[in-house]
């Protein structure tokens, strides 16, 4: 396939099959399978070195993979060209062409592909940053983030079917980064193009993407819409990865047809099973800490909530919105909790004797423990 | 000093630019000497020779006498033209042969440090010889019955009286030959340093490979290309060994080194050897301030 000298008049979606990446000596990429529905925008989180980027070039040609195909817009791309691929990439270093003005960077794909006015449609794009007053400069003479911008001009500029984009707001304040956030949005709605889009910034990815792919050691831990990777993570990896987590192993003490429970520290935390990734053995339960209710006299059991405490209050941070507690409690280890500011300050101090409580309902239960992913990572 | 940067005040803003001022002037009195004694010492005394004028007992006197450059260029042009185009020619075979070396030891070697060191050393290694030498050995297998000629005569490529030694084309090849090192080296120098990223952003633009080599390589490596091409065209366009009889030249390959060779040495015309020079090395000036500012790299020099 050669690249036409029309824009993609919609997004091509991405299939990855069976897909590993070996680089001497280290495998960066181990069997991913992959597949990103056209005009969705995809978001690939994951810690520094777990093979987001090496994906990214994959699928842009610059690398070629160990084993496995990529299709886009169901062709077998495996063994063509970069330049034979309907894709364009921002790139986390940018590239921007040291030797060509900023305006000449931008057009550099249109001329490429013999489009008509890529002079016009570069300062249209380089407007949309809002360098056009710099399309004269060389890159070398703008900031950081300003040489990011220009690099997310060059991409965009070409319509193409799948934009790849490796950490492409990276180097921007926030107010810039939200306003281009936005920009991004509506040029992938415009067109319906798909992206997919690495980034650090877990709220970016959350806001901006329809599906989010948690990364962990060139393996995809779990992907899907951002609401259900944050409600029902299902590794401690992806709990403690995406927001704050508190944890709790133990041996499963009763079942029931709808829920399990394991006993920490004397009391049943139960979780429904359908929340839960494994009903034997010895089970994490989870939750977040904006469940959790602070509470200073213990509570009645009731069904549906659980309930752990006594546990001593050791720092509480005030951050505007919300209260960060850290609860101490013996044997089980120090649980976060948030809670919304509805009063003035904090409701309670350090030092103060408290229990925690969440509804049933909000717990997750984890495929894996924290210790057995720790023996595993051999710490 | 590092204090001072800091400090706003004018007096140690003032005494900075001062005191570096006198270290610069210090740093740069051994370039200035050199400069002064080995280059405006011999070319004002070149210049003053090249206007000498020549008595009836032969003897040379001082004087104004331009005929000396207008005599020795109309009868020396076609020396003159001779030189520039071999020398050009030289330059662009170098180019043509050095590119693709200088790319593969800089660019694709790179994985390999010990092929890449390996290869650099070959093409050094020419210099371990003195060139005098590599050149007669080159008159020797290009010789009348040397291996090359005999063999093109075998195949009936080359007429019984053909020779190669002698003709324009073993002067240029010798040209091309001895500078390629100076061409290679520059042109490594930069490519070794291309960042191939800027490579992989301008495939991913839907630029072919020939695109991005002549959009985006080329540039990127012009620094190499203009000081390689500067370093190989002036001195073979001055040159004097390889055009000369007792090498590979022949009557009808005599450059203009080998005029002012002549005519300093043997026939003691000095005033027409120091007119000569003067022409070669103004000619040369120009057309290398005309390259080097059409090619954008002022800064180079
Ligand atoms: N050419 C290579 N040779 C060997 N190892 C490589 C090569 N390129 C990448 N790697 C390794 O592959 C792993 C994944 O790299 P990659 O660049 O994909 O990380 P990343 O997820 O993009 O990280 P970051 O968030 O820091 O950009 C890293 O451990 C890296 O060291
Ligand atoms: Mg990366």
């Amino acid at each position: 396939m050669t690249p036409q000298n029309t824009f993609a008049d919609s997004g091509a979606d991405l299939e990855l099959a069976g897909i590993s990446k070996r680089f001497p000596g280290f495998t960066a990429i181990e069997h991913l399978d992959l597949t990103i529905p056209a005009g969705s925008f995809f978001a690939l989180l994951g810690p520094s070195g777990c093979g987001k980027t090496t994906t990214l070039r994959l699928v842009a040609g610059l690398e070629e993979p160990t084993t496995g195909q990529i299709l886009i817009g169901g062709r077998d791309l495996t063994n063509t060209k970069p330049f034979q691929r309907p894709v364009n990439t921002v790139f986390q270093s940018y590239a921007l062409f040291p030797h060509m003005t900023v305006l000449d960077n931008v057009a550099f794909g249109l001329r490429r592909r013999k489009m008509a006015d890529p002079v016009g449609k570069a300062h249209e794009a380089l407007r949309l940053v809002e360098l056009d007053h710099l399309a004269g400069r060389k890159p070398l003479q703008l900031s950081g983030g300003q040489q990011q911008r220009v690099a997310l001009a060059r991409a965009v500029v070409n319509r193409p079917a799948l934009l790849l984009l490796d950490e492409p707001l990276g180097a921007l304040d926030l107010k810039l980064r939200r306003q281009m956030q936005l920009e991004l949005k509506t040029i992938q709605n415009e067109v319906g193009l798909t992206f997919v889009h690495v980034t650090h910034d877990q709220e970016e990815a959350m806001t901006m993407a329809d599906t989010v792919a948690v990364m962990n050691r060139g393996r995809i831990e779990q992907m899907g819409a951002p609401e259900d990777l944050y409600e029902l993570p299902k590794t401690t990896f992806v709990a403690n990865f995406l927001g704050q987590s508190n944890l709790f192993t133990g041996e499963i003490t009763a079942s029931t047809p709808t829920s399990i429970s394991i006993g920490v520290s004397g009391r049943a935390i139960v979780v429904p099973k359908d929340r839960a990734e494994i009903h034997t053995g010895v089970v994490t339960i989870g939750v977040r800490p904006e469940k959790l209710n602070l509470l200073t006299e213990e509570p009645e059991a009731r069904t549906g909530v659980n309930v752990i405490g006594p546990g001593r209050v050791i720092d509480v941070s005030f951050s505007g919105v919300s209260t960060q507690y850290v609860v101490a409690v013996p044997a089980v280890g120090d649980i976060i909790v948030f809670a919304q500011n509805m009063d003035f300050g904090p409701v309670v101090t350090v030092g103060a004797e408290v229990w925690m409580s969440w509804s049933v309902d909000h717990g997750f239960g984890l495929a894996d423990s924290p210790e057995l992913v720790t023996a595993e990572a051999g710490v | 000093m590092a204090i001072a940067a800091f400090a706003g005040n004018a007096t140690a803003v003032d005494a900075t630019p001062r005191r570096r001022s006198w270290v610069a002037l210090f740093l740069l009195l051994p370039g200035l000497l050199y400069l002064v004694l080995f280059f405006i010492v011999p070319l004002v005394s070149l210049i003053i020779t090249s206007l000498e004028s020549q008595g009836l007992d032969g003897s040379f006197a001082y004087g104004f006498v331009v005929s000396n450059y207008t005599d020795s260029v109309s009868t020396f042009a076609t020396q003159i033209w001779r030189s520039f185009g071999f020398a050009l020619i030289a330059t662009v075979i170098a180019l043509l042969f050095s590119y693709p070396l200088a790319y593969f030891i800089g660019v694709t070697a790179r994985r390999w440090p010990l092929l890449q060191s390996f290869m650099l050393i070959l093409v050094i290694a020419p210099f371990f010889i003195s060139f005098l030498l590599r050149t007669l050995a080159w008159k020797t297998i290009l010789s009348d019955n040397g291996p090359v000629v005999t063999a093109l005569q075998g195949l009936s490529l080359m007429g019984p009286q053909g020779h190669i030694t002698g003709e324009p084309i073993a002067v240029v090849f010798g040209l091309t030959y001895n500078f390629i090192p100076f061409m290679c080296l520059p042109l490594y120098t930069t490519l070794e340093r291309l960042d191939l990223r800027y490579l992989e952003a301008s495939s991913d633009l839907y630029a072919s490979g020939w695109a991005t080599f002549r959009k985006v390589t080329i540039p990127l490596s012009l620094p190499g290309i203009v000081s390689g091409t500067l370093l190989t065209f002036i001195p073979a366009a001055g040159d004097y060994v390889n055009a000369s009889q007792d090498f590979l030249g022949g009557t009808s390959s005599t450059m203009i080194g080998n005029v002012i060779q002549s005519n300093f040495l043997v026939q003691q015309n000095y005033p027409a050897a120091a007119a000569l020079s003067i022409v070669l090395m103004f000619v040369i000036l120009v057309i290398v301030s005309v390259y080097v500012r059409r090619s954008g790299t002022e800064d180079l020099l």
